[in-house]
């Protein structure tokens, strides 16, 4: 089979599948449906997983269009593959990510009516993330993006009888919308100066781009390269949920738990940060646009994480914690580290998936209830589910060893050795936003798995350890949770794993730290001497303190400082502002036009109007139509006689 | 001496009259036919007087044409006279005001 037919095989296995599941799944069943999605994502696990050892054995990058859709004035527009070091990671990250989220969904989904339906829309997830990642070029690009936006708003809105579901369903399509707009004026920007949407034809051509000025307002030049860089960033903040446009992704919790784990943090919301990553050779070229990008992370990182302190919705602060580390993961990239943003974005796949598994798992045994103060004491009734949350927060927060651990502190360091404008706030932001995590993530532990158990006795009789295609999954989280860090910090960050794939600067931060590095175990205990440890340390002290030896404490700091409270708990009035504002603004701007412009000037003035007019002239009119003979015959002889008399004087 | 435009003028006259008839008759539709063939008349006496005076015949072929006419729409104009008396009782002018805007 040739590289190009594996390729297919690898987007065609998800999508027949969907088609299948979605179009006959109530004919095939239930057993069926969920062998066939399962078996179509296990086709492109293994086909990637193959690519990616093909790939470590050092094979050629393979970029080449199996099909030209169309030819318009010299520009190309293909569905073509590009499949290098980074590509094959992120197929292989999000095709085991699926591969377990299908396997899990087979338990938790078991009772909804839904089934079918719910199969065939993560395997056609799949497959939209796969054409995003495996694109050589802008309009695939831009194809799976769209894709994936689409199967995301069908998911969240996958209870459709839910009005807070349809309404967390529209907002993300609305926010993302916003920054799509921004993602195809970049594409538009790009063609224009560049005249191609490959890859790599235009990053051949940036020095065209380079030197150039547009007006974006008269009289103000912008470079284009930063026109393009920070319009392509608009659309990462979108899909990648970085503030101002992250608003949709905590009420995105609205659907299903598995397609939280699946789509709503590890793989749709990370195609942003893979989407910088793969355009790092034009990032590159504009400091401008890394700066705004590495203050936007930091700021995510550190204030999105505060909010997962004061939410008792065990699936939204996970939510919370994944915007958080999105902002890592941007800061990152703003500091021109993408190597390891997309490290961390790995390893983060891995065990954000892991939490939100278990807490699906919770929720599972909870009977649906998602408030943490109705949990605590579950490790007792539910001890695989603990123990594979508890790997996940650790890795999340970063202790020492665990895959998160790798990932985060390189990031920090990058960001502290980085020379990016504005990388000093950030750096502030991110060693905060450490003991932050720290504090939510164990807050999330305590609050659920330890103390006193605060379900009512109809819970606790029921309470018991979820079924083996619930647990299955998270124990293959969980593995690569504790181990992927370790094994794979040395090549993937430090190596030239990401040479082809992504433009490093030569003497960016990563270079400066990859001299300093000296395996993995040396990192370990390099970090010791950092306070990055400590911080997450203090975190988990602080949790513990909090939430399981003074439980009064916490409630007694709400109303001290209660402004602070309620500012957090508002979500720093996004929403509000969102609802009253912008939305308000726009509707108000909408009614306008409808009553002036549509009903007042259209309707009144132009289409009634005349008809009035009209009207009002007949009404005159008429009384010279009396019905009298001898008026007419007036008329006529007077008409008669005025034709006669002009053509008797006109000669 | 009786010239062309004494005959002119009596053709006028009888015009004249006719259109005054059918301005100022108020009662009845006769009326109204009678004038109107009045005013044929007037311009027959047109026709035989120029005709006569200019020794072309074809004015006098011309009149036989238009009693031939006159005759027909006289005989068509009463037969609907009756049927519109028989619908509204009444050949009133006054009361025919159907086509009132």
């Amino acid at each position: 089979m040739s590289f190009a037919n594996l390729c297919l095989l690898i987007i065609l296995a998800p999508l027949a599948a969907a088609i299948v599941a979605g179009l006959g799944g109530r004919y095939i069943g239930r057993v069926a449906t969920h062998t066939l999605c399962i078996a179509g994502v296990t086709v492109s696990f293994a086909a990637s997983a193959w690519i990616l050892k093909q790939m470590l054995d050092g094979a050629a990058v393979f970029n080449e269009a199996v099909y030209t859709w169309g030819v318009s004035d010299g520009l190309s527009m293909e569905i073509g593959f590009l499949i290098d070091n980074l590509s094959a990671l992120m197929m292989t990250v999000v095709s085991f990510v699926s591969l377990a989220v299908h396997v899990y969904t087979i338990g938790y989904m078991r009772d909804d009516p839904g089934y079918q339906r719910f199969f065939a829309y993560i395997s056609l997830f799949t497959f939209a993330m796969l054409v995003l990642v495996m694109s050589n070029n802008f309009l695939q690009l831009f194809f799976g993006w769209e894709a994936v936006g689409l199967v995301s708003y069908l998911l969240i809105g996958f209870w459709y009888k839910r009005p807070t579901a349809i309404f967390a369903n529209y907002k993300a399509f609305i926010v993302n919308r916003i920054g799509d707009f921004g993602f195809i004026v970049g594409i538009a920007v790009i063609v224009a100066y560049m005249g191609s949407l490959d890859y790599m034809e235009v990053f051949e051509r940036i020095p065209r781009a380079i030197g150039h000025d547009l007006y974006l307002t008269p009289g103000e030049p912008s470079k284009v390269i930063t026109v393009i860089c920070v319009a392509l960033f608009l659309g990462a903040m979108g899909k990648s949920a970085q503030v101002p446009l992250h608003v949709w992704l905590p009420d995105s919790m609205e659907g299903p738990t598995p397609i939280s784990a699946l789509i709503h943090a590890a793989t749709m919301v990370t195609a942003g940060i893979f989407m910088v990553a793969r355009m790092s050779p034009l990032f590159q070229m504009s400091p401008d646009a890394l700066h705004f990008i590495v203050v936007i992370g930091a700021t995510t990182a550190l204030f999105m994480g505060l909010l997962g302190l004061v939410n008792n919705d065990i699936k939204r602060v996970i939510a919370y914690s994944t915007l958080s580390q999105l902002g890592y993961m941007t800061a990152a990239l703003g500091a021109g580290a993408y190597g390891a943003s997309i490290f961390h974005l790995m390893t983060h796949a891995f065990f954000k998936a892991l939490l939100f598994l278990a807490a699906g798992s919770v929720i599972i045994g909870m009977h649906h209830e998602q408030d943490m103060r109705r949990m605590g004491g579950l490790r007792r009734y539910m001890p695989i589910t603990y123990l594979t949350c508890l790997i996940g927060s650790l890795a999340l927060i970063g202790f020492p060893g665990f895959s998160g651990f790798f990932s985060k502190d390189i990031i920090i360091e990058a960001v502290k050795a980085s020379d990016t404008q504005g990388s000093e706030y950030a750096y502030g932001c991110v060693l905060v936003g450490v003991f932050v995590t720290a504090l939510y993530s164990f807050r999330l532990v305590f609050m659920t798995f330890h103390g006193k158990e605060r379900m009512d006795e109809h819970t606790r009789e029921h309470l018991h350890e979820s079924p083996w295609v619930v647990t299955l999954p998270l124990v293959a989280l969980a593995i690569p949770s504790i181990v992927i860090g370790w094994l794979t910090v040395g090549p993937v960050v430090f190596g030239d794993f990401f040479a082809g794939a992504i433009a490093h600067a030569p003497d960016g931060p990563l270079a400066e730290l990859g001299r300093e590095f000296h395996g993995p175990a040396a990192f370990v205990m390099h970090a010791l001497q950092s306070p990055v440890l400590y911080l997450a340390l203090g975190g988990i002290v602080a949790a513990w303190y909090l939430y399981l030896k003074r439980p009064d404490l916490p409630d007694r700091i709400a109303t001290r400082y209660a402004r602070l409270y309620r500012l957090l708990v508002n979500k720093y009035y996004f929403d509000w502002f969102n609802e009253n504002v912008v939305a308000s603004g726009v509707r108000n701007f909408g009614t306008g036009l409808w009553k002036r412009g549509d009903e007042t000037v259209i309707d009144g003035w132009l289409v009634n109007g005349s008809a009035r007019a009209i009207g009002a002239i007949a009404a005159v009119v008429r009384h010279m139509q009396t019905g009298y003979l001898y008026h007419y015959a007036v008329a006529m002889i007077i008409g008669l006689s005025l034709l006669l008399g002009w053509l008797l004087l006109r000669s | 001496m009786i010239t062309l435009s004494h005959y002119l003028l009596l053709a006028g006259v009888l015009f004249a009259i006719a259109v005054a008839g059918i301005f100022i008759n108020r009662k009845n539709v006769i009326l109204l036919l009678m004038c109107i063939e009045l005013m044929l008349l007037a311009v027959n006496f047109n026709f035989v007087a120029f005709s006569r005076f200019l020794g072309i015949l074809d004015g006098q072929v011309f009149v036989f044409f238009i009693l031939t006419v006159a005759a027909a729409e006289a005989a068509i104009g009463l037969a609907i006279l009756v049927v519109l008396f028989r619908q509204r009782r009444s050949i009133n002018v006054e009361e025919l005001d159907a086509m009132k805007g």
